[in-house]
C-alpha cells in the first residue's frame, strides 16, 4: 500500500512538472476559443496570433465580394478621370462653385468633405481610411467603415431590399442604390391609398 | 257521396301538383349547354384537394385552366407544386424600417389576383404611436397623410402569420383549410362552404371573405397561379395570404411579392430550417417579438428591430 | 300502407281546414315566407354582400338568431324531465307539444345556418363519409352532429307517440322511454356545443370565458319555456285541449330560477371585466356604454336588461306568476329580453372591436331582416301545421276510424268560441276519409 501510493505521488508530480516545463508550441492560453451560433464551444487549433489577419492594403482579398448592379451614376459622369486627369487636384476644403454644384453634402459635413472619400489623386477610386483604394463597385466597404452594424447586416442579407431567389441567387444592391451618399436620409414617400372602409359599400 | 268526391279531388290535386313540381325540377337540372352543365356538375362533385387521385387532379386542373383562360382571355396556368422537402417558411418584418407606404399591400393585390371591388387586401398596415409602442387598441389603419412616415409614429403590417398551431384550421367544419408541411396554411377554395368560422377564430384578422362576386380586370390578372394560392376565387369563400405559394415553392424559389417591392427592405423571408438563411440570422441576433404571443399560436411571422 | 296514406290524407285535410283566424294566420305566414324566399334568391345571386356583414363583423343577424333558436329548442327538455323522468301527469299530457316546438326550432336553426353560409350547395361536404366532416376537432362539426341527432330524436319520439295515439293504442313505453331519456342529454348537448363553439376562440376575448356555457343554458331555460307558455295559453284558449294550471305554474317557477342564474352569471361577467379593466373590457364597454362614439347596441342591451329583471320579479312573486296578464307580460318580456341579450347582444360585441381593434358598427340590412322574418315565419308555419295535427290527435278528435283503415276527423275542428255562446264551426258532421 505504502509503495503504491509513493509511486502514484511521484507520477502525478512528474506529469505536473512536464506539463509546465515541456515546450508548448500550442500554448493553451493562446488557443482560440469561440462559440458558434448554436452555443457550442469550439476550440480552434490555431493560436490567437495565427487567427489575426494581417492587413495588407495592397492585396487585401479577405472580404468576400458581392455581385451588385452597376452603381447609379448620373449619365456621363463616370469615369471621373475623363475630366480630372487634366485638372490640378485642390485639397483645400471649400464649397464647389464651378461644377458638381448640385451636390449638397449633408452627411457628416462637419467632419469631412469630398476628398475624405473620393481619392484626391485618382478620382476613379474611392479611398478607405487605411489608405486602400477601392472601385465604386465596392463602395459598401467605404460605408461600412462607419456604419459597421448596417454593413454586417447587409452582408448576411438582412439590411436593404432583397430580390432574387430565397434559396438561390440573391441580388444585392449597393448602399448607394437606395441611399444618396451625399444626402443619405430617406425622403418621406406618399403612401398608397388606405383600404376602403367597410361601411362604404352598403346595399 | 259528394264528400268522397271532394276528398278524391283533394288527393288528385295534391298528387298532380307533386308530379308537376318534380318535372319542373328535373327540367331545371337538364340545362341546355353541355359544356356549362358538365363544368357545373364536375365542380359540384369535386372531392377535397387532398383526396383527389392524380388523374382526378389533372382533370380538375385542366377544367380550371380552361375556365380561367376563357374568363380572362389569356393563357392561365394553375400549378399544384407540392411543398419542398426540409423547408419551413419564416417571415421577418423590420419595424425600425417600415415607413407605412403600403406598396406591399398593392403588390400583393396584383400578384395574388385579389378582388378590386369589393376590395380585398391581404395585408393591413397599422399606424402605431412611438410613445405607446405596440398597442393594438390605439392602432389606425386608415391613415392617409401626405407623406409617410409621420413623426411620432411607426408602422406595422399584419397579414396571415402562418401559425404553427393555427386556430383557424382547428375550427373549419369541413377541413377546407389546413397547414401544409412547409408551414403555409392554405384553403381549398372549391371545398370551402363559406361558414366563416375560421374568420372568427383568427386572432390577427388575416382571413378575408368574398362577400360579393370578385371583380378582377383581365388586363391586371396574374396568369401564373397555384391551386391553393392566387388563382381567382369564386364568391362566397375565404382567402388569405399564402406567402406567395406560387413563387416560393419553385426551385429556385422567388421571394413573395410584398418582400420584393418593399422600398426600404423591411421585409425578410426564408427557410427557418436553413441555419444560413436571413430569417434565422435575424431571429438569433435581433430583438424579435410575435404578435399576440400569449395566445400560443406560434406564428412564423417575426417582427424585429434591426437597429 | 293504405293506413299510412289515409293518415296523411287525414293530416292534409286537417291542415287545409280551419277557422277564419287560422286561414288569416297561415296566409300571413306564407306571405312572409315568400318575401323571405325572394330575399334569399337575391342573396344567392349577388352574394352575402347585400347583408351588412363584412370581414370585421363576419357573423351577424343570422347567427344571432341561430344562437337564440338553439336555446329555444333546448328548452323542450324542461318539459321532458318532469313529464318522463318524474312521471308528473300535468305536464306529461302535453310534453309532445314541447317536443314539436323543439323540432320547429331546430328547423329554424338549420335554415339560419343555411342562409348564412357562402356556398349552401356544398352542404354535402358536411356529411361524414360523403364529404369530410372535421369531427371531433371542429365545434361546428359537433354542432352538425348534435343538432341533427336532436332533430331526429324529437321527430321520432313525437311522431311515434302521436301515430300510436292516432291508432288508439298505448305507445310502447319500452320503445320511447329510452329515446326520451336520450333526448335530455341531447338537449343539453346542443346548447353546450353551441356555447363551446364561441367559447373556444382565443381570438375573441368577449366569448372566451368558461362562464359562457352556463349562461347559455340558463338563458335557454328562460326563453324557450316563455314561448311554450304563450303557446299553451293560446292552445288552452282556442282549442279543446286542457292544460292544467299547476303545469303552467311549475314551468313558470322553473323559469324564475333559470332567470336568476342567468342574471347572476351575467353579473359575474360584468364584475370581472369592469373590475380587472384589461384591454378586453372594450367589448363590454361597446355593449353597455358605447366605445369611441359608437353606441348602436346600448339602447337595446339596456332594454333587454330591464326586461329580464322585470320578468324575473314577475315570475318570482307568486301573485304575479298566477295572474294570467302579468304571466303573459312576463313571458313576452323574457322572450324579447333574451332574444336581444343572447342574439345580437352576444354575437356582435364579440366582433367589436375586431382583432386589430377596428370598430365597424354592424346593424342588419333589409335583406337580412326580410330573410330572418321569412325564416321565423317558416318556423311558426311548421309549428302551426304540427300543432294542427297533434292537438286533434291528443284530443281524440283525429284517429283511425272503426274499420281500422280509414281516418276519422271529429266534429270539433278548430272553432273559435265566442263569448255570447255562438260557435262558428267549419264542419258539423263527422267525416270519413278515404276508403
Amino acid at each position: 500500500m505504502k509503495k503504491r501510493s509513493f509511486i502514484v505521488q511521484w507520477l502525478v508530480l512528474g506529469v505536473m512538472v512536464s506539463a509546465v516545463l515541456l515546450p508548448d508550441t500550442q500554448s493553451y492560453a493562446a488557443r482560440v476559443k469561440e462559440f458558434d451560433r448554436s452555443g457550442k464551444l469550439i476550440v480552434s487549433d490555431k493560436t490567437a496570433a495565427e487567427q489575426q489577419p494581417t492587413y495588407d492594403i495592397k492585396n487585401n482579398s479577405s472580404e468576400k465580394t458581392f455581385a451588385v448592379p452597376r452603381p447609379p451614376f448620373t449619365e456621363g459622369i463616370f469615369p471621373c478621370s475623363q475630366c480630372h486627369t487634366y485638372m490640378k487636384p485642390n485639397p483645400q476644403r471649400r464649397s464647389l462653385t464651378e461644377y458638381h454644384t448640385e451636390i449638397v453634402l449633408h452627411h457628416a459635413e462637419g467632419q469631412r468633405w469630398c476628398t475624405d472619400c473620393h481619392n484626391l489623386l485618382n478620382r476613379d477610386k474611392l479611398r478607405l481610411v487605411s489608405g486602400e483604394l477601392i472601385d465604386f463597385t465596392e463602395s459598401y466597404r467605404l460605408c461600412g467603415q462607419c456604419h459597421g452594424d448596417k454593413f454586417r447586416d447587409w452582408k448576411v442579407g438582412i439590411h436593404g431590399k432583397r430580390t432574387g431567389n430565397w434559396n438561390g441567387d440573391k441580388q444585392y444592391l449597393l448602399c448607394v442604390h437606395c441611399h444618396n451618399p451625399h444626402d443619405p436620409k430617406f425622403k418621406a414617400l406618399k403612401p398608397l391609398p388606405p383600404p376602403v372602409r367597410p361601411g362604404a359599400a352598403r346595399h | 257521396m259528394s264528400e268522397i268526391t271532394k276528398v278524391d279531388y283533394v288527393q288528385h290535386r295534391s298528387r298532380r301538383k307533386f308530379l308537376k313540381g318534380l318535372a319542373a325540377g328535373v327540367g331545371l337540372i337538364a340545362l341546355p349547354s353541355k359544356d356549362a352543365a358538365a363544368s357545373v356538375w364536375d365542380e359540384f362533385f369535386q372531392k377535397h384537394f387532398r383526396e383527389l387521385s392524380r388523374d382526378e387532379l389533372k382533370g380538375v386542373i385542366t377544367r380550371l385552366e380552361k375556365d380561367y383562360s376563357k374568363q380572362f382571355a389569356k393563357q392561365v396556368t394553375v400549378k399544384t407544386t407540392p411543398p419542398i422537402e426540409g423547408v419551413l417558411y419564416g417571415y421577418g418584418l423590420d419595424l425600425s424600417r417600415c415607413i407605412g407606404c403600403r406598396r406591399c399591400v398593392y403588390a400583393c393585390v396584383k400578384e395574388n389576383n385579389q378582388s378590386r371591388d369589393p376590395q380585398i387586401h391581404w395585408i393591413r398596415v397599422l399606424q402605431l404611436d412611438k410613445e405607446k409602442g405596440v398597442d393594438l387598441s390605439h392602432a389606425e389603419q386608415y391613415y392617409n397623410p401626405e407623406k409617410v412616415p409621420e413623426k411620432g409614429h411607426f408602422y406595422m403590417p399584419v397579414q396571415c402569420q402562418q401559425c404553427e398551431k393555427p386556430p383557424c384550421t382547428k375550427v373549419c367544419p369541413v377541413q377546407a383549410t389546413w397547414k401544409e408541411n412547409d408551414g403555409i396554411v392554405v384553403v381549398d377554395y372549391n371545398w370551402c362552404i363559406g361558414c366563416r368560422y375560421c374568420m372568427a377564430a383568427c386572432p390577427y384578422g388575416a382571413r378575408h371573405f368574398n362577400w360579393g362576386k370578385p371583380t378582377l380586370p383581365a388586363a391586371e390578372m396574374n396568369p401564373v397561379t397555384h391551386y391553393l394560392g392566387n388563382r381567382p376565387r369564386p364568391k362566397g369563400v375565404v382567402e388569405k395570404c399564402t406567402f406567395c405559394i406560387q413563387r416560393t415553392r419553385e426551385q429556385p424559389g422567388r421571394y413573395p411579392a410584398c418582400e420584393e417591392i418593399c422600398p426600404v427592405g423591411a421585409r425578410k423571408f426564408g427557410n427557418l430550417l436553413d441555419p444560413n438563411s436571413e430569417i434565422r440570422y435575424l431571429i438569433e441576433n435581433k430583438r424579435v417579438f410575435k404578435l399576440k404571443d400569449d395566445l400560443n399560436t406560434q406564428p412564423k411571422f417575426f417582427y424585429f428591430y434591426a437597429t | 300502407m293504405k293506413n299510412i296514406w289515409n293518415f296523411f290524407a287525414g293530416t292534409l285535410m286537417l291542415i287545409s281546414k280551419g277557422s277564419k283566424a287560422y286561414y288569416c294566420w297561415v296566409l300571413f305566414l306564407l306571405v312572409l315566407m315568400a318575401i323571405g324566399a325572394s330575399a334569399y334568391v337575391r342573396q344567392l345571386d349577388e352574394g352575402l354582400i347585400i347583408s351588412n356583414m363584412r370581414d370585421q363583423v363576419s357573423w351577424g343577424f343570422y347567427i344571432s338568431n341561430f344562437t337564440f333558436m338553439v336555446g329555444v329548442a333546448a328548452a323542450a327538455v324542461l318539459l321532458v324531465i318532469p313529464a318522463y323522468v318524474y312521471e308528473w301527469g300535468p305536464i306529461k299530457e302535453f310534453a309532445v307539444l314541447g317536443e314539436l316546438l323543439a323540432v320547429s326550432a331546430i328547423v329554424m336553426c338549420l335554415l339560419f345556418v343555411t342562409v348564412d353560409i357562402g356556398h349552401p350547395e356544398r352542404f354535402w361536404h358536411l356529411i361524414p363519409k360523403l364529404g369530410l366532416l372535421n369531427f371531433p376537432q371542429s365545434l361546428l362539426a359537433w354542432d352538425v352532429v348534435v343538432l341533427n341527432t336532436y332533430l331526429v330524436l324529437n321527430l321520432t319520439i313525437s311522431i311515434y307517440i302521436l301515430y300510436n295515439l292516432y291508432y288508439k293504442r298505448e305507445p310502447n313505453h319500452n320503445f320511447y322511454t329510452p329515446l326520451v331519456l336520450l333526448s335530455i342529454p341531447s338537449a343539453i348537448s346542443i346548447h353546450t356545443v353551441t356555447a363551446f363553439l364561441y367559447n373556444g376562440l382565443g381570438a375573441r376575448p368577449f366569448w372566451n370565458s368558461s362562464i359562457l356555457v352556463p349562461r347559455f343554458l340558463a338563458s335557454a331555460f328562460c326563453s324557450g319555456p316563455a314561448f311554450m307558455l304563450l303557446i299553451f295559453l293560446l292552445v288552452r284558449k282556442y282549442t279543446k285541449f286542457k292544460i292544467k294550471d299547476e303545469a303552467i305554474q311549475k314551468v313558470a317557477e322553473i323559469m324564475a330560477y333559470a332567470m336568476f342564474i342567468n342574471l347572476l352569471l351575467l353579473g359575474a361577467e360584468i364584475f370581472k371585466e369592469y373590475y380587472t379593466a384589461t384591454v378586453h373590457l372594450d367589448s363590454f364597454q361597446y355593449l353597455f356604454q358605447g366605445l369611441h362614439g359608437h353606441s348602436a347596441l346600448v339602447p337595446y342591451i339596456w332594454t333587454a336588461m330591464i326586461f329580464n329583471i322585470t320578468a324575473f320579479f314577475l315570475f318570482l312573486v307568486p301573485s304575479t306568476r298566477k295572474n294570467p296578464i302579468t304571466l303573459v307580460i312576463g313571458c313576452v318580456l323574457v322572450f324579447v329580453g333574451v332574444y336581444i341579450e343572447k342574439g345580437m347582444g352576444l354575437v356582435i360585441p364579440g366582433f367589436i372591436p375586431d382583432t386589430l381593434h377596428e370598430i365597424y358598427e354592424y346593424s342588419p340590412s333589409n335583406t337580412e331582416l326580410m330573410l330572418a322574418m321569412g325564416i321565423w315565419a317558416t318556423g311558426l308555419f311548421v309549428y302551426t301545421m304540427l300543432l294542427r295535427v297533434a292537438i286533434p290527435i291528443l284530443n281524440g278528435d283525429f284517429h283511425v276510424a272503426d274499420d281500422g283503415v280509414s281516418s276519422y276527423i271529429g266534429d270539433d275542428l278548430f272553432f273559435v268560441r265566442q263569448e255570447n255562446g255562438e260557435e262558428e264551426e267549419m264542419v258539423t258532421e263527422p267525416k270519413q276519409v278515404g276508403e
